[in-house]
Order: structure tokens, then sequence, then C-alpha cells
């Protein structure tokens, strides 16, 4: 699956499913169960259709109406934040789970 | 309106920002090509991807061409993923994890008998790698060996 087409086509990969959405929405809108199935089947679905090498299959589905969210897309300015060496956590109860051993719930929690 | 072109819109950006051009992945060779074996509907499919997604307990990836692999287990309760990134608006990856991990309609679709099944356990890994060589020779290998052991028909790749 992808959200930008240009780079994909670069990688050429063997299939290709493309979602016009914006970056971090590869497969589909939050707390849209409904949706992300639909974009789902028809992404997989490109498995059974698809019979030639570096075939993209555009997916039906838009964003919005208004597409002025691609106008902001890596338009300006570098809002990435610094790439630090040490682990990321999400929030400080995650780091002290991992760091006191993982959680009984999660067998496989190692690095 | 078309797809946005991020190739020539990341470059213009970097050039004004004064940063090096980024060399990007691009591969003139044709791509190699599998066909699917049976339909998809006895077909057990894995999945792959790369936004910074962990479980709570696990080491959380950081930020600077980590190439690790987290193994995340396809019965994992979904409010227990995590996302990190440094390059991506997390907001709705961390109001919802399927918006980068889709393994809730992977788990419905496998219910429903629209694929066959779904491997045991499936991988992440963390974006923004900037040395391609890195991927090509640690990441992949170690990836394709997993869908290997997995024993999966296909692989779902899910990019940010």
């Amino acid at each position: 699956m992808t959200s930008a087409l240009d780079i994909t086509r670069a990688v050429n990969p063997p299939r290709a499913a493309f979602l016009d959405f914006p970056l971090g929405h590869t497969a589909g809108k939050p707390n849209d169960p409904e949706l992300q199935r639909r974009i789902l089947v028809e992404a997989l679905s490109s498995f059974e259709t698809m019979t030639a090498p570096g075939s993209v299959t555009e997916l039906p589905f838009r964003w919005s109406e208004d597409e002025s969210w691609k106008d902001k897309a890596f338009a300006e300015g570098d809002d990435r934040k610094p790439r630090y060496d040490t682990p990321q956590y999400q929030d400080e109860e995650d780091r002290r789970r991992a760091e006191g051993g993982g959680s009984p719930a999660c067998p496989v929690c190692r690095p | 309106m078309g797809p946005v072109d991020y190739i020539p819109r990341i470059r213009d950006n970097y050039a004004r920002l004064g940063y090096k051009a980024y060399g990007w992945v691009v591969n003139r060779d044709d791509a190699p090509w599998t066909p699917l074996r049976k339909p998809l509907s006895q077909c057990r499919i894995g999945l792959a991807a790369s936004g910074g997604i962990y479980v709570t307990g696990q080491v959380a990836f950081h930020h600077k061409d980590d190439t690790s692999l987290r193994e995340i287990p396809t019965d994992v309760d979904t409010k227990d993923l995590r996302a990190t990134h440094f390059a991506y608006d997390l907001s709705d990856a961390r109001t919802d994890p399927n918006v980068v991990f889709p393994i809730d309609a992977l788990r419905r679709l496998a219910r429903e008998g629209f694929i066959g099944g779904l491997a045991s356990r499936f991988h992440t890994f963390m974006g923004g790698i900037y040395s391609s060589r890195r991927v090509s020779e640690e990441l992949a290998p170690r990836l394709t060996e997993r869908f290997v052991e997995d024993g999966v028909d296909a692989v779902l790749l899910v990019p940010v």
C-alpha cells in the first residue's frame, strides 16, 4: 500500500495499491473501521487481479471533497522531530513497562 | 487534483532550507514477480509496517536509522499498540493505530473468510532510515526470513 505515488513508482515494487490520503493514513481514517475494511478489501483484491509486475492500482477513495490538504503536504519548513538515538516512547508509562522487563500481557515484549 | 509529487516537493523544500539533496531509491530493473498461487480466501496473510508501531512493554524505536524489528502478536489488544516516529504527524496513529497498521481490518477479513488466515505475528519497524543500503542489507533480509518462518502466502506492506 502507499500514499506517495511517485516515491512508490521510483521504488517499483511488484504490486502497489495507491490510497490518495495524507501521509500517516496509508490504511485509512482513524476510528472508521468500515472505511478501513473497504480499503483493505480493495487493496488485498489487487493480489488476485494484478497480472503484471510493477502494476499500481489507484484505490477509489478520497480523503475529502476539498483537496486543500495537498497544498500543505511538505510545502515548506521542516516539522520533523530531532532524530534521537535512544528509545522514543509514546509516554512515560511505556518506558517504565519496558525498563521493568515488559508486561505480563505481552509475551514477546523484548527489543 | 492529481497525487502529490513528493520527490520534487521535498527536493525543493530541502534546497530552500539548505539541506543536502536526498538520494531517493530508484529501481530501473523490472520488478520481481511471483503470482498468487491460490485464491485469497485460502491464503495466509502477513503484515509489515514502517510507522513505528510497538506494543506497550516493548522497547520503543529510536529515530536515528533504527533498523530493528518488533514482533506484534496477531491477537494483541489494539489498545496496547503505540506509535513513535520523527517524520509524520502521529496524532491520528495514536488515536487509532489502524491508520498505519491495519490489524483490526485484517482480523475481521480473516473472520469473514475473505482471506484464509493470518500469520501468528506481524512485523513493524521504524521508517525514515536514511541509508537505503542498511535497509536492503540489514532490515529486508531479516524481514524476509521472518515471512518464511511465518509460512505466509502473501504479505501486505504498509509504509508511511
